[in-house]
């Protein structure tokens, strides 16, 4: 799809690993070219033409982020470094304040590290137990297991939306739904979602929503959460200085913004907010359904394929995302993406920093390939070929 | 020494490496040594009788490069003394990271002369060496 929109395409690589980062469209290239060379300068500062440019293109961010994932209010967005920021701020600035000892978080053993280290440090402090819940036989989660695995003293469920490592779309509405039923507080990490599926937070119930640019075409270093507004007024900031304060005194009196301000400390990456804004403008243009609807039918179209192939090991065949992840039997992860490396070929070896999915599915390393709407069927041909010529792997190792 | 034996006796030490598996012996220093990128994961323990390494094993998962480069180390320091075990590091990182080196004592670990050409795999290389330098720093 749209392969001329990619000027880094010309440098004829197979680019499979947009579960890390994704390409950038050249939209996304101009909008951050444009704040640079054409009018620089600090948001919210201001009293001259530049100052108020980037002012309203900043906020007008925020209003095509509501409108993305269907929040009631722009000021429920908060711009932040990306997903792991995001969950830090929910974590350590609202859950904190919530949880008491005995109480119980529910995640599972398929989340990213930055759904998982945050809570093992805070209940170092609190006492509360994280639980997980079970994963089925395809690594998934489902509905049924999400319910018993609630109890009266589960307070927060955090999960992703899409894992990373399975591909798996967790039945977040249902989820949603249940929470809200049960008073229990519901969380989820998108970064493996934004971009590629419809997101709306408020039919599916969601409390806390994190993501990042960067794995949706946008510049790195930067991203967003979304909170309800009730919430968001009783979560504290992470960091405190200029941009987020009313006022302070001599007498250390202050006061400090409101939502979603008084997040946003210090001087923003504004270059990066005005990218994430073209990368919204651009996934909108094409439409999400039809994004995922391409990258589920190369995942699909490569798992047919890799059927002709002896040795391949495919974890995930039923998750229907544009993840796919494999081994060559008995050969370490990282051996073979090394040997796809020298056909230009780039996918993600190693935990996928899902350290404790390994637990489940019984290998420590997999090969994890994630298609997006740039990659094409021809690529996985190709692909297919060089796992065909596995007898090679290590023929090039010194 | 050209490639294709370079390769086989690579090969050779990840298909059948040698001394993988603890045995039951507290005498035994341990150190687990893992790569940033998360990946190569091996624990490296070193037996010594006095100033000698009497034998060394590990344990771990590891890619090609750096479980070959594990067995091979261990071949090469059994035997040795702490102090030219030192050396032996030393001079092996000298050689990965592209510093002059002295190869003579080197031994089989010469097979890993050009694994510089592939800066990715240069900390798997390394990896079973750290375990080691921690082991032999605790001793100082
Ligand atoms: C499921 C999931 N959560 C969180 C993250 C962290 O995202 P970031 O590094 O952009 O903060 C990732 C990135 O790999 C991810 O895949």
């Amino acid at each position: 799809m749209r392969l001329e929109d990619f000027p880094i395409l010309k440098n004829n690589i197979i680019y499979f690993d947009n579960g890390a980062t994704t390409f950038k469209p050249q939209k996304v290239i101009d909008k951050i070219n444009e704040y640079y060379k054409e009018y620089t300068s600090n948001a919210h500062r201001g009293d001259y033409d530049y100052s108020l440019k980037v002012d309203t293109e900043y906020e007008n961010v925020r209003v095509k982020i509501k409108d993305f994932i269907n929040a009631k209010q722009k000021e429920e967005i908060v711009f932040t470094s990306g997903t792991t920021h995001s969950l830090n701020q929910v974590i350590f600035g609202y859950c904190s304040k919530i949880l008491k000892e005995g109480d119980e978080v529910l995640i599972s053993k398929a989340e990213h590290a930055s759904n998982v280290l945050p809570w093992m440090i805070l209940s170092e402090k609190i006492g509360f137990n994280i639980k997980y819940i079970p994963l089925d036989s395809n690594y998934e989660i489902n509905i049924e297991d999400v319910k018993k695995s609630i109890t009266d003293k589960t307070k927060i469920i955090s999960l992703a939306h899409v894992s990373n490592v399975i591909g798996d779309i967790r039945p977040i509405k249902e989820i949603g739904s249940i929470c809200k039923e049960r008073n229990i507080l519901f969380i989820v990490d998108a970064a493996q979602s934004i971009g590629h599926l419809k997101i709306d937070v408020e039919d599916m119930n969601i409390d806390f929503l994190a993501a990042s640019a960067h794995k949706m075409l946008g510049p790195t270093g930067t991203g967003f959460l979304y909170g309800k507004m009730d919430y968001l007024k009783e979560t504290d900031p992470l960091m405190y200085g200029g941009g987020m304060n009313s006022y302070f005194e001599s007498d250390f009196t202050y006061e400090l913004k409101n939502v979603p301000l008084k997040f946003e400390a210090g001087t923003q990456n504004i270059a990066g907010v005005l990218g994430m804004g073209a990368a919204i403008d651009y996934l909108k243009e094409i439409g999400l359904d039809k994004i995922h609807e391409y990258e589920y039918e190369l995942k699909k179209y490569a798992v047919s394929k890799l059927k002709e192939v002896p040795n391949i090991i495919i974890y995930n065949e039923k998750s229907k995302s544009g993840c796919l992840t494999f081994n060559i039997d008995k050969v370490f992860s990282q051996d073979t993406a090394v040997f796809l490396n020298n056909y230009n070929i780039c996918v993600r070896s190693g935990n996928h920093c899902a350290k404790i999915l390994k637990d489940e599915i019984g290998a420590t390393n997999t090969c994890r390939a994630i298609f997006y709407l740039y990659n094409t069927k021809e690529e996985i041909d190709k692909f297919v070929e060089v796992l065909k010529m596995q007898d090679k792997i290590y023929d090039n190792i010194v | 020494m050209d490639d294709k034996l370079k390769r086989d006796i690579i090969l050779e030490h990840y298909q059948n490496p040698i001394n993988r598996g603890f045995i039951d012996n507290n005498n035994y220093i341990k150190v687990n040594s893992r790569n940033e990128s998360c990946v190569d994961n091996i624990t490296v323990a070193l037996l010594l009788d006095k100033d000698v390494i009497i034998d060394a094993r590990f344990e771990g998962e590891a890619c090609a490069i750096c479980t070959s480069a594990t067995s091979v180390m261990i071949k090469t320091l059994i035997g040795k003394t702490v102090e030219e075990a030192r050396e032996i590091i030393k001079n092996f990182n000298n050689m990965i990271n592209e510093e002059e080196y002295d190869s003579s004592i080197l031994e089989e670990l010469n097979v890993y002369d050009t694994v510089y050409r592939q800066p990715n795999r240069k900390n798997c290389a390394l990896l079973p060496f750290k375990a080691v330098k921690d082991i032999l720093g605790e001793r100082e």
